[in-house]
């Protein structure tokens, strides 16, 4: 999905997603000033709570994670030339996957082994039916595309509707304990990752307060078995001809429809793999709308990182900071609340992916002059 | 029945694209009241000339004439204008439009449509009583066969007062009956004062209806002949015309045993048109088969259903003694032994966005090889590029550059590294020159020669006459999806051009 270039790489990857960020701050400052308030002051608190105090990076890394899974997601599609917007609901419906194990199959295996053990063995379990069942989300779609011919568009967001009601009904029909009022399910204890600060407290060490957990390294760990998958795996390399031509895929024997499947699968996965984040590390129980917009954060973060896993971490983070520096905004002008950020995050997503053409018939004029 | 000023006069018409000179300096002249036939092979240039006169390109040189004055023809607006109609090869309808809101397209005069449909409804009735041109004006266009959707074509050139009808290639895309009431209309149209100008390479049409008849090769206007006095033989020497054999140094065939089999192979498209119609034919060990004839005549669709990329209709596919024509994975076939060059590089043989190490292992992806399991070695897969690029003479030996940027020849030694390394009992190339410049065409030629030599059976699918004919050891010539025969390389190209127009002979 990325444009054709004849641009040096590092025009490609580095000036054009800066300058289009430059410009979404731009246009985010002059909606600042039409508030009436003072865009430079706010900018100030935008980046400058975050930056420098350790919570403020506790947060950013924690906002990261999640847009690192949902990011991934958008970009494996991105590679087979498909356009998965349905990450929100991938990463809402998986939530029954993150849960139900931690709820049903914890108790069981806590009354048989020591806590130390049956804790991670229920996550880990957790973790690959979070995967599993957004990647069923996914397939879906997925399926519809390879052999109905039902535009993937069209199908993910419908299916984030779907999603969203379907939840709603489960927790508070399914998962919600009678007598509770809170539409949620009850706590998971049976599989509870730590945040920071309570790891650090286990250490006797005083941390900052802040929903952080190592579920990071599992991002990372994700975004490197993406790069691996894509650039190192045969699969990927049939993923990548089915994205890039496929008339030549075809040639070459692969099955355009089982890739498309297959690809739409590990997508809803890895948007999946946020729901095992936020459902076991952050609420410890399955409640409504923890998504939160991540889903689609994810396509911007995809299209910013160039569908590369690299430049999908680095997204993350600047929309990791974006996120917490918003909140911090919120606080401290009253007349700006967190939508700004939505604002700004709209308008990257606009100038990197609707407009980002824009530049590049001017800065290809330059350049080849230069060349 | 020619009057005194011509319809049309083209006077030194030149065109290039880049490096290549489609028209050079092309002076035609077209009678009015008169059906004028340009024939040529693919690629001869008619249609450029056409567009050009249609103002779709622009001349480089050279005026253009409507009756005596000279005109300038921008865009197509200015050529219907100066009642200028084009049927175009690929119809430029909107399907789910009425035939009557098609004919109005581009002529709809206000904001409102009640009027305009109006004048037309009347205009077409006029229409289908002067020229047997009878449609139903409410049919859906989508819904109309394609003879029909051709009528309506021409019906919206003359409503917009057509004086001067261009037809490319029309009769490609009819069925035989639906041809001869084509040509019964065209006949009608040119009584009725209109002029006709048929594009074709059927030489047996431009026989039976045009008046006049010019012939292109390699972008010059080579003949000019009046119908009446020249005969099919003239005009297939006159469009393939004597060439220069390319030299290529090859001992004699020995061929053995059979390696490909076909067998009564039809395959027909959505629209139940033949477009490989019952042929048969072997390839044997040791010797190249060629496939001639003029591009679009089912040579890319034969190739497509024996490299299982489609499924055949109706026939076999033996190879290596086994029915393989229900297999529709090319990569079941490169397993069993069979190799394919395809025609079109750019969109099949290798993927230009990916390294050139990437493309070099195309279909082979999951050789075991290349890494076993799940895992693909790039080091092995750049390696084994870099290896193959030096034997082939790649030019930059550099497996990490994008496909996209080397040059046609390269690209092509690249494919052919690829598929020749797999080590094939059957090599498919198709097209292996097309756009590769000479110094490649040599390389890839001998090294076509070496492989037959090493006892490897090689069909070839080419339109270039010289290649098939100096490469083969048998010749098939493929016209409208049916082997209309098999000739010796030794043929003389008269002979190879008539059965590439479609006419049949006696084996010479």
């Amino acid at each position: 999905m990325s444009a054709r270039s004849d641009l040096p790489r590092w025009v490609d990857i580095g000036l054009i997603p800066a300058l289009n960020l430059i410009i979404a701050f731009v246009m985010a400052g002059l909606v600042v000033l039409v508030i009436g308030e003072n865009p430079f002051r706010a900018l100030s608190i935008l980046l400058g709570e975050p930056l420098f105090s350790l919570q403020g990076w506790c947060n950013i890394l924690y906002y990261a994670t999640n847009f690192i899974f949902t990011g991934l997601c958008v970009a494996v599609a991105f590679h087979a030339g498909l356009f998965n917007i349905g990450g929100e609901g991938q990463a809402y419906i998986a939530g029954l996957g993150a849960a139900t194990p931690g709820l049903f199959i914890g108790a069981a295996l806590a009354a048989v082994l020591p806590n130390a053990l049956s804790q991670p063995i229920t996550l880990l379990i957790c973790l690959v039916c979070s995967f599993l069942v957004g990647g069923l989300w996914g397939l879906f779609p997925g399926y519809l595309q390879a052999k109905r011919g039902s535009h993937i568009v069209i199908t993910t967001i419908m299916l984030n509707f779907i999603a969203a009601s379907l939840m709603q009904y489960m927790i508070n029909r399914v998962y919600r304990p009678l007598g509770m009022q809170a539409v949620e399910s009850r706590a998971v204890n049976d599989a509870y990752i730590w945040n920071l600060r309570e790891i650090g407290r286990a250490f006797g060490a005083k941390l900052p307060s802040t929903p952080l957990t190592p579920v990071i390294f599992i991002a990372l760990l994700a975004a490197f078995a993406v790069w691996y998958l894509l650039w190192r795996s045969k699969l990927g390399y049939e993923i990548r001809a089915v994205g890039a031509n496929q008339d030549a895929a075809v040639y070459a024997g692969i099955n355009p429809a089982r890739i498309i499947m297959i690809t739409m699968m590990i997508s809803g996965g890895l948007a999946g793999l946020l729901a095992f984040h936020e459902v076991l590390g952050t609420q410890h129980r399955l409640v409504l709308e923890y998504v939160q917009g991540a889903g689609f954060v994810g396509i911007a973060v995809a299209l910013m990182g160039r569908s590369h896993p690299v430049g999908i971490v680095l997204a993350a983070l600047l929309f990791g900071l974006l996120s917490e520096g918003g909140t911090q905004l919120s606080f401290e002008i009253q007349t700006i609340s967190k939508d700004l950020v939505v604002v700004i995050q709209g308008l990257v997503v606009l100038f990197m992916g609707a407009l980002e053409q824009a530049f590049h018939p001017w800065l290809e004029r330059y350049f080849r002059r230069e060349g | 029945m020619s009057t005194a000023i011509p319809a049309i006069e083209l006077i030194g018409i030149d065109k290039r694209f880049g490096a290549v000179h489609a028209n050079i300096n092309v002076s035609l002249a077209i009678a009015q009241g008169s059906i004028h036939g340009i024939i040529g092979e693919n690629g001869a240039g008619k249609s450029t000339l056409m567009s050009i006169l249609f103002g779709f390109y622009h001349a480089d040189k050279g005026e253009i004439k409507l009756r005596g004055q000279p005109v300038k023809i921008r865009s197509s607006t200015d050529a219907i204008s100066h009642g200028i109609g084009m049927v175009h090869q690929h119809f430029m309808l909107v399907e789910p439009f009425t035939v009557l809101e098609n004919i109005i397209l581009g002529a709809e005069g206000g904001s409102l449509i009640g009027p305009a449909l109006d004048k037309a409804r009347a205009a077409l009735k006029r229409l289908a009583d002067e020229y047997e041109l009878d449609v139903d004006p409410n049919a859906i266009v989508g819904e109309l066969p394609v003879g029909l959707q051709q009528r309506v074509e021409i019906l919206k050139a003359l409503y917009k007062g057509a004086e001067v009808l261009i037809l490319d290639e029309p009769t490609g895309v009819l069925t035989p009956a639906e041809a001869d009431h084509l040509f019964r209309i065209l006949q009608q149209l040119r009584d009725q004062g209109k002029t006709v100008i048929l594009i074709t390479h059927k030489l047996r049409e431009i026989m039976a209806i045009t008046d006049r008849v010019s012939v292109m090769r390699r972008g010059e206007l080579v003949a000019d002949f009046e119908t009446k006095k020249t005969n099919v033989g003239e005009l297939a020497e006159a469009m393939v015309g004597r060439r220069v054999l390319l030299r290529v140094d090859k001992k004699p065939a020995k061929p053995g045993e059979v390696v490909l089999d076909v067998r009564g192979l039809t395959w027909r498209d959505k629209k139940n048109i033949a477009r490989v119609d019952d042929a048969s034919f072997t390839v044997r060990k040791g010797e190249i088969v060629g496939i001639a004839g003029v591009s679009g005549n089912g040579q890319s669709e034969l190739l497509d259903v024996i490299t299982g990329i489609t499924r055949a209709t109706s026939g076999q596919v033996l190879f290596k003694g086994e029915d393989v024509g229900a297999i529709d994975s090319a990569a079941e076939l490169r397993k069993r032994g069979m190799a394919h060059v395809p025609e079109d590089r750019h969109h099949r043989g290798l993927i230009t966005t990916f390294s050139a190490a990437e493309s070099a292992i195309l279909g082979y992806q999951r050789n075991p090889a290349l890494g076993n399991g799940f895992r693909l070695n790039y080091e092995a897969v750049v390696n084994q590029t870099r290896k193959q690029m030096e034997e082939f003479d790649v030019r930059p030996v550099d497996p990490l550059l994008k496909s996209g940027k080397f040059s046609g020849g390269n690209q092509q030694k690249i494919i052919l590294a690829r598929e020749i390394g797999s080590n094939p009992d059957l090599l498919i190339v198709g097209q292996p020159t097309r756009g590769v410049d000479i110094g490649a065409i040599e390389f890839i030629h001998r090294r076509l020669i070496e492989l037959r030599d090493q006892g490897k059976a090689i069909l070839l699918v080419s339109v270039e006459l010289d290649e098939i004919r100096s490469l083969s050891d048998r010749i098939l010539v493929m016209f409208s999806g049916r082997i209309m025969g098999e000739r010796p390389p030794s043929t003389d190209e008269r002979d190879l051009g008539l059965l590439m127009a479609g006419v049949a002979q006696e084996a010479a």
